[in-house]
This record gives structure tokens, sequence and C-alpha cells, in this order.
């Protein structure tokens, strides 16, 4: 039984390439001008150090192949066909329809080489995935290679992921081979990411790819931590949120915990967690950040991981303010030293002549 | 005084020397144009007209472009056209990913014309650069 909820339109790639043949002459559009960015939906939950990382590809019709490229924060373990329900779930639990008043989950079923290094492939309905390591250069010519026709934007777009983490994931969808299994337009393939890494993060900056400056970039983003997470930038606070809105921080409820834990991938959710909606809603221009959490308590989300501060190991702490200081303080004694000096000094200068 | 026109001569030694490396000599010239995360390095550049013109090429990004050279009408019709790659016209080159091409052309009027790359998005992604060929 198909739920009305579950034609929501959600859950698409993080980003669009096309993997249309290359015409240099101008204004040539790909065959993707029928496949439709929808809202974006993806969730990712974090417990025992692990990333759950789940989203979701939509048909939405039309033909030919097009395909995403989504940063990760680590080398992912495991790449599965995730849950039937759990995006959808989420969004009732924070948007519940007026016609879904009850969840029933029972009721569901459900050149010069310099390419990349592929760590990982599988096939999940009509989408080939790839898990790649390499810097910017490497992972857009191995897209390049493989069909994908990136963006005027993605070399500094990519170069700004590699360097913090050189893992993304390549997803090509053939919408032709989608058609032909049978999708119908609004089916959605999840995919399910386990990521071992520190801290989750979340790229959102990748969600304006493609996109002129002032197109909208909208966006949900569900977090399901251990506790209550800090992040970066703080969404809802003053001065540091814009074009993000904390829609929903409480504690998870057991009705939505037990149901997410009956999707397939999700037996790992535990039994008390902190459910979190942060809602994008900016322009391409303005997204030029991520998404940092802190789940350790220590409320200290890594500026690196947001992407405000360039990557490479921490200067030692407190070195640019001690050099500020020595700075000022050296300009606090030597300034009166000099106006002090120049004022004796013309007080015995002889006057110019004709003065 | 004493001691400077060694040196002088010296140095005017040395700009022939790297005039001549770079190819920079009465009859030709040199330009090595970067392209770098989809934009132009330099955007502007001014040449003598009549003189043969070496653009080479560098292009650091990961996706291919392009390098058209040419007057307002003949950006017009670039930016509908329908080639798949350039490389037999000088004012027309398609540069690889992460390659480098090199063009040769002699400019035999004054004034000023564009270069830019008509992939889909670059030019309105600012890839545009401005040529004054000058008298």
């Amino acid at each position: 039984m198909r739920r009305p909820w579950l034609s929501l339109p959600v859950a698409t790639a993080a980003l669009m390439i096309t993997a249309a043949p290359a015409l240099a002459c101008g204004g040539l559009i790909g065959p993707n001008g029928a496949v439709n960015l929808l809202r974006t939906t993806t969730f990712a939950g974090y417990h025992d150090g692990v990333e759950h990382y789940v989203t979701s590809f939509e048909f939405v019709g039309g033909g030919g192949a097009f395909g995403s490229i989504t940063p990760l924060p680590g080398i992912p373990t495991d790449v599965i066909r995730g849950g039937d329900w759990t995006l959808q779930r989420l969004i009732l639990e924070t948007d519940p329809a007026p016609e879904a008043a009850f969840f029933d989950a029972a009721a569901l079923s459900g050149g010069e080489s310099r390419e990349a290094e592929v760590l990982l492939e599988t096939t999940i309905d009509a989408l080939d995935i790839t898990i790649l390591r390499g810097g910017g250069d490497e992972v857009g010519l191995w897209a390049k290679n493989h069909g994908f026709r990136l963006p005027p934007d993605a070399p500094e777009v990519l170069d700004f992921y590699a360097d913090r983490s050189p893992i993304f994931m390549a997803a090509a969808f053939d919408a032709d081979a989608a058609a032909e299994r049978g999708q119908a337009i609004g089916d959605g393939t999840p995919v399910h990411l386990t990521i071992p890494t520190d801290n989750p993060w979340v790229p959102l900056r990748i969600l304006g790819l493609g996109k002129a400056g002032g197109e909208a970039v909208e966006a949900d983003v569900y977090l399901l931590t251990d506790d209550r997470p800090a992040m970066l930038p703080d969404a809802g606070a003053f001065g540091q949120g814009a074009g993000l809105i904390l829609d929903h921080s409480e504690r998870a409820t057991d009705g939505l915990l037990a149901d997410l834990r009956s999707d397939v991938g999700m037996e790992w959710v535990p039994d008390k967690a902190w459910l979190t909606k942060v809602v994008v809603d900016t322009t391409a221009a303005e997204l030029t950040y991520d998404l940092a959490i802190d789940v350790s308590g220590a409320g200290e989300p890594s500026a690196v991981d947001a992407g405000f501060a360039p990557f490479g190991p921490d200067p030692a702490p407190g070195a640019p303010a001690a050099l500020y200081l020595l700075i000022v303080a050296a300009l606090i004694v030597a300034v009166p030293l000099l106006v002090e000096r120049r004022g004796r000094s013309s007080a015995h200068q002889p006057p110019l002549s004709g003065a | 005084m004493i001691g400077s026109r060694p040196a002088l001569v010296v140095v005017a030694l040395l700009l022939a020397v790297a005039a001549a490396a770079t190819g920079c000599g009465p009859g030709s010239q040199t330009i090595t144009i970067t392209i770098h995360y989809t934009a132009f390095d330099p955007a502007e550049i001014e040449v003598p007209r009549g003189v043969p013109i070496t653009f080479v090429l560098v292009n650091e990004d990961p996706i291919d472009h392009e390098w058209l050279i040419g007057d307002a009408a003949f950006h017009d019709a670039h930016r509908t056209g329908t080639h798949a790659s350039h490389g037999d016209v000088p004012a027309e080159v398609t540069v690889p990913a992460l390659e480098r091409a090199q063009t040769t052309i002699t400019f035999d009027v004054a004034g000023e014309l564009a270069y830019a790359c008509h992939l889909p998005g670059h030019e309105a992604y600012g890839m545009v650069g401005l040529l004054t060929v000058r008298d």
C-alpha cells in the first residue's frame, strides 16, 4: 500500500551533473533537460563512531543519464540500498501531513592519467555507485572520463572538499534503465552509506554546484545523534546561520526510533537519541559552507569541517593571537616614542631657508 | 658611477636572453594564458598589430575548456554553435582537462577582441577576457 506522503517530492541527488557527451560550442544542454532536481533530503545518523548517511535519488522522468558527486567525511565500509521509509518517516516526524496522521511501518514493503582511485563499486537499482579517493583534479578527471559533464564551478568546489576529505561518491543514474525496470516517476532509490568517522559532517556547499549565484538551494538535513549536537554554522543563531533554519531540535520519540530501527539497515539506531532538522533555504552564492557537527560534548564543531578554515595542521595554540598582541604592543610603545623623538628633533632642527 | 656600466651590460644581456627564451623577439611574441577555476589569467592582454602571437593555453582544471577569440559577431555565432571540439582554426582552440594547447595568430587590425569559453555555462561564469591590438 502506497502512503500519500511517499510521493512527496523528496530526496534527490546532492548535485547534478550531466552525463551527456561534451559539446564545445555554447548553449547546448544535455539530455538531462527533463530531469528536475527537487528538494533534497538527507539523513546523517551518528552512533558509536559511525556515520550513517542516507540520501535518495529520485526518478522524475526524462531520458538519458545523469549523475551526482557527493563528498564524504570518510571511506565507507558499506554502501547498500537504503531502507524504504527512513527519510519519509523523518519527514513525517517533523512535518506531519494531515492525511498521514499515523505511521504503520509494517504496512510497507520494502591524458596523463591522474584519475581518482576507485575504492568501491556497486549497483543499486538503476544507480551505479563508485566511491573515489583523490584530489579535486583526480576526481574531476575521473568524472569527465566516465561521461559526467561537470559544471563550470566544479573545479573550485571539488578542491574545496578534496582539501579536507578526498573521498567522494559518484552516482550515475540511467533514467532509461530505470524506466525499463518499471520505476515510476517519483520513485526514489535510497542509498545508505556506513562511514566510520570522528564526527559526522554534512556537505552543503555542493548543493549549489552548477547553479547560478542567485538560484535557490533548498534542502532538509536530518541528524540523529546520541545527544544534542553542536553545529557550525549554528543554525538559528544570530549572525551565524544565514540560510540555515533550525527547524526541529528535540529528543527523538520512542515511536520514531522504533520505526527507524525497523527499516532495512537501521538496526544500529539506539534506544535514546536526539533528532535535529536543519532546513537549508538560501542561494547558491550564499551557500559557501558545510555543516560541521560536534557530538563529543565539547561544543566545538570544526571550522575546517564547516569550510570556514583552510585545511592543514592547526597552528600552534595562540600563535596568531600572540603575534597580533606583540604587534599591537610594539605599536603602543613605538608610536609615542617616535612622536616624542620627532617632536624633539623638529624642535632642534634649523628652520628651512625662507621659512 | 664607477662600475655601473658593466652592471648595465649584464642586465641588458640577461633581458636579451630572457626575451629569446620566451620567444619575445621583435618578430614574435609568446603569451601564456592559464585557466584555473574556470577563469582566464590574464583576463586582459595587449598585443602589437602585425606580429605573430603564440598563445600557450594551460588548463589547470579537470574539465575541458575552450579559447575562442573574435569580435562580437564571432562570439554570437559560437554561443549557439554545435562544434564538438575546435582545433583547425587558430582562433578556436579546445583545451582538454589538465592539458595545454598552443596557437599562433597575427592580428592585422587594431582594436579590441574578446576571448571566451563557450562551453555551457562557462561564459556566464566569467570565463571571458579582452585582447587589445594596438598599432
